[in-house]
């Protein structure tokens, strides 16, 4: 029995000092998320330009272009 | 088609709070969820300035970025909308958006029980047929796909808030500064609308 305590403490010695070779790295990567919902249409696809992209962003950017009374009463 | 955004003129915002009423009206926004809303600093002080806020539709949006759900997505125009049927409810979009911008139907209630997030979809919707009663139920009125703008920036009366594609909204802001030709204490309507053309010469 005495004899096998060194040997004993040993492996325990051991594998307490091989114990960190086996560490992994912990530090937690950021992953960028998918959309995990339900596709949506894109605006000009039904409904009132029927698919027509041309006219739903001349109509938009009349919109818009009406955002500057300067233009409109000069 | 760009990128939309929202831009608000601070000079000419007269805090009527016009644009609050039309998103809440166009949309049949519950009580107690305000998609925009006016903030005010220095009120009542010569010189206060009115700003109406809402979801910014970030180009980098952190609400995107915090969901565990991943029920957010950007759509080809920039516009930032989520998908209400996987959204539980913890808050995290709320705790991560600089504006405060994600709003919930039941307040501060606990975690879950706060209810599906509400935001400004900048009238665009969301993930349900366009124009449909699902989608109107869900996330309010699709003026974008009619080729309308947001209803809070058509309504805006002094046109403080501009909405549209990033580039031409720039450019209307910039032609107001360069017309307005004044220094920063400067405050009034005569800063907000620029000089007569006699006057200016």
């Amino acid at each position: 029995m005495k004899t096998r305590i060194p040997y004993v403490i040993a492996a325990a010695l051991a594998g307490a000092l091989l114990a960190g070779c086996g560490e992994q790295p912990q530090v937690a990567s950021y992953k960028d998320g998918k959309y995990s919902g339900k596709p949506d249409t894109r605006p000009w696809e039904a409904g009132t330009f029927k698919g027509d992209k041309g006219a739903w962003e001349q109509a938009l950017r009349t919109r818009i272009r009406s955002q500057n009374e300067y233009k409109r009463v000069e | 088609m760009g990128r939309m955004k929202f831009l608000c003129d601070a000079e000419r915002c007269i805090e009527c709070n016009g644009c609050v009423t039309a998103c809440k009206n166009e949309h049949e926004v519950p009580w107690g969820v305000n998609r925009r809303r006016v903030v005010t600093m220095n009120d009542g002080v010569p010189g206060e300035r009115s700003i109406s806020v809402a979801c910014m539709h970030c180009s980098d949006a952190p609400c995107m970025a915090v969901c565990p759900t991943n029920v957010f997505y950007k759509t080809e125009e920039g516009i930032v909308l989520h998908d209400k049927d996987g959204c539980i409810g913890c808050g995290y979009c709320f705790y991560a958006c600089p504006f405060g911008a994600p709003q919930f139907p039941n307040g501060p209630a606990a975690f879950g029980a706060r209810g599906k997030m509400d935001k400004c979809t900048f009238c665009a919707g969301g993930p349900e047929e366009n124009g449909s009663q699902a989608e109107f139920d869900k996330y309010g009125r699709n003026r974008i796909a009619e080729g309308k703008l947001p209803l809070c920036a058509e309504m805006c009366s002094t046109k403080a808030l501009l909405a549209g594609d990033s580039a031409e909204i720039s450019d209307i802001f910039r032609d107001r500064v360069l017309r307005r030709g004044k220094g920063v204490e400067a405050w009034g309507w005569m800063t907000a609308y620029g000089k007569d053309k006699e006057e200016a010469k």
